[in-house]
């Protein structure tokens, strides 16, 4: 028995639909151009919709979901004049087109140093060797028997705005702000992995490495790796995506994203740092006196305006919802200070959703626009007191060339047309 | 269902219990007896341990035995490197400069090389083995990284001998330029200004001017093609 129609018969009964349609279809759309003029009925509410009178697809036609088709835009983008090669290089996050707190997870920006590397999480495994009682190897099994825990917690590149230390360079926030996302982690602490092997007692640092074709690896604090430091297999409810280090990856909240080892492999314990490439020759600031600060691991407070921006400008005079995130790799986001003539006049924001220790916290400010220009920032300031600085602030300190780290406040030139640019004030 | 019926499923359900229990039970036992560790993974083998832990420190320890001579490791990378860095380390395309660039740190475009920045030999035997050829990774052999070592830090002058055979005696022996030019994070205290109490909030200073912007400098991907305003 049958009691699915066929799709030729779905397809002949929309053609024959729209054939009734045809005649009426011109002047449907020039009725749709004025939708909203007075006395105009719009169509799209007097005619019967195709979604309203046919079925739609069953369940199980997408047994893993994607987004609308409608929303094929929200993706990332590179820039590809960066990077010498796609499998060393970064992408970003469309900032401009999501909300809430929660990066979802097909549109984290990645950074890869070796392309991605794809691992069967049966053939996966996790050496902790070094000045431990036992050297041990897990298997992803062992990891899932462990006592586990969840948290939100943003990673931020510590090169995200690092091409606009000279001025503006780059026009849309996905460009000058999108090497963040975050997310909810489900992982092992490290301490507990830790304990397992048992540390000698002149541990001070530890050595993650990744599996992937860079060998990527990386110093961390013995400090902060028993403080608040994940072995996370999981984000947002399910596996991490392979660009995010499936099966197994480090989480060090608050902290700049290439520690955040990813394919995670190793982990080795030993009394002083070893002077990784990633950790002397990139990830160190060159100040203007020609020396370097190192080990700049806390992501300072931020924030940036995403809405409206340069790939998302005003539409509509009246009633807009100004929108952004902040951030602070210290603790908590305090306040959001909105400004929109160039930091003359400053409100607070609506700080909205769950304010979380080291996690994105979306703030809004509900403006009526009446087309005059406006500069926009955003100033976010945190739990410890610490308030997101100017571009020049910044500079007066670091000079130009210390790429990383550049948490200056952002300004969005809006114009009268709605139009959006990223400019440099002064 | 019968009496007889009923005692087989019971049986059956405890003999299952009984069976599955040495898991657990048998778990806590490890657990006690390590104080208070899950007794989770397994001792990592001494082979195991050699072919993961590659990695170096400036003070040599991980160094493996080999040696390699500036000479030698310029045939090497001719063959092996310079597609991407260039036959003197000058880089192609925007693959990595590795020579040169010395004395211009302070520089309003400074050049960051291996040679003009990096503070540690150790740092580039580590990297070439466990990263290089980019995309042929760990196939070269410690003799191989130590002439490759050798003849990159002689593109900067660094060794200039031609014949100096670099080994794990020797490689301590290598000063970097830069060596002492790095200093810890200080922000706490170079930018303890901006920690404000009172951020102005009211009229703060004189109306700002647009003095730069990212569409002059047009760099954008896709900017032509951006959103548009109805």
């Amino acid at each position: 028995m049958s009691d699915k129609p066929s799709a030729d018969f779905l397809n002949r009964r929309r053609f024959l639909g729209a054939a009734g349609l045809a005649g009426a279809s011109v002047a449907l759309s020039s009725v749709q151009g004025a939708a909203g003029e007075a006395g105009k009925p719009d169509p799209l509410i007097t005619h019967v919709q195709d979604w309203n009178r046919y079925l739609g697809d069953g369940v199980q036609s997408r047994p893993y979901g994607s987004p609308s088709k409608f929303e094929k835009d929200v993706v990332r983008r590179d820039v590809s004049w960066l990077t010498a090669s796609p499998e060393s290089s970064v992408n970003f996050t469309p900032l401009h087109q999501l909300d809430g707190i929660i990066t979802p997870s097909g549109v984290c920006f990645e950074r890869h140093h070796g392309g991605i590397a794809e691992i069967n999480p049966a053939d996966h495994r996790l050496m902790i060797n070094g000045l431990v009682d036992k050297p041990l190897v897990f298997t992803m099994e062992d990891i899932k028997r462990m006592p586990r825990v969840n948290k939100v917690h943003f990673l931020e590149c510590a090169a995200n705005s690092g091409m606009e230390w000279r001025g503006a360079q780059l026009n849309g926030c996905q460009f000058t702000h999108g090497m963040i996302h975050n997310l909810m982690y489900t992982g092992v602490p490290l301490k507990v992995l830790l304990d397992e092997a048992g540390l000698k007692p002149n541990v001070k640092w530890l050595m993650l490495e990744g599996a992937d074709a860079s060998g990527m690896n990386r110093s961390l604090p013995i400090e902060k790796a028993l403080d608040d430091v994940l072995i996370a297999f999981a984000m947002n409810g399910e596996a991490l995506r392979p660009e995010q280090g499936y099966p197994l990856r480090a989480v060090i909240p608050g902290w700049q994203g290439n520690l955040w080892v990813k394919w995670l492999r190793r982990i080795e314990a030993g009394d002083q740092p070893w002077q990784t490439r990633e950790e002397t020759s990139k990830y160190t600031d060159l100040m203007p006196d020609g020396r370097s600060r190192k080990h700049t691991f806390v992501m300072d407070a931020k924030s940036v305006v995403t809405n409206p921006s340069p790939q998302a400008p005003l539409k509509h005079k009246g009633r807009n919802v100004l929108s952004g995130i902040a951030w602070s790799g210290r603790g908590t986001i305090k306040r959001v200070d909105v400004t929109l003539d160039g930091g003359r006049n400053w409100q607070a924001a609506r700080i909205d959703g769950p304010v979380l220790d080291k996690s994105m916290t979306r703030f809004y400010v509900d403006l009526d626009w009446n087309g005059q220009e406006m500069m926009i920032q955003s100033r976010a300031m945190d739990s410890t007191g610490y308030v997101q600085p100017t571009k020049d602030e910044l500079r007066k300190v670091r000079g130009v060339n210390s790429i990383y780290h550049n948490n200056g406040i952002q300004t969005w030139l809006v114009r009268a047309s709605g139009e959006t640019e990223n400019v440099e004030i002064g | 269902m019968s009496r007889l019926a009923r005692l087989l499923i019971i049986a059956l359900l405890g003999g299952g219990v009984a069976t599955t229990a040495v898991g657990p039970a048998g778990a806590q036992q490890v657990a006690s007896n390590v104080a208070g560790k899950l007794g989770l993974g397994r001792p990592a083998l001494p082979e195991e341990i050699k072919a993961w832990d590659t990695d170096v420190r400036p003070d040599g320890k991980g160094l493996p035995a080999g040696k390699g001579t500036v000479k030698q490791g310029d045939a090497i990378f001719q063959e092996k490197c310079a597609s991407c860095h260039g036959e003197f380390g000058q880089g192609v395309g925007r693959y990595p400069v590795l020579a040169g660039g010395i004395g211009t740190l302070k520089a309003d475009r400074p050049d960051k090389t291996i040679g003009s920045f990096w503070p540690d030999a150790s740092t580039v035997f580590d990297y070439i083995k466990r990263a290089m050829p980019f995309g042929n990774a760990q196939s070269l052999t410690n003799d191989e990284a130590y002439a490759l070592t050798a003849y990159i830090l002689s593109m900067s002058d660094i060794i200039t001998d031609e014949n100096f055979e670099l080994n794990e005696k020797s490689f301590t022996s290598i000063k970097m330029p830069n060596a002492s030019a790095f200093y810890e994070d200080d922000r706490d205290t170079s930018e303890k200004h901006f920690w404000k109490k009172d951020p102005c909030m009211k009229d703060c200073g004189p109306p700002p001017k647009v003095i730069g912007r990212a569409m002059s400098v047009d760099v954008t991907p896709d900017s032509k093609a951006g959103p548009k305003v109805d």
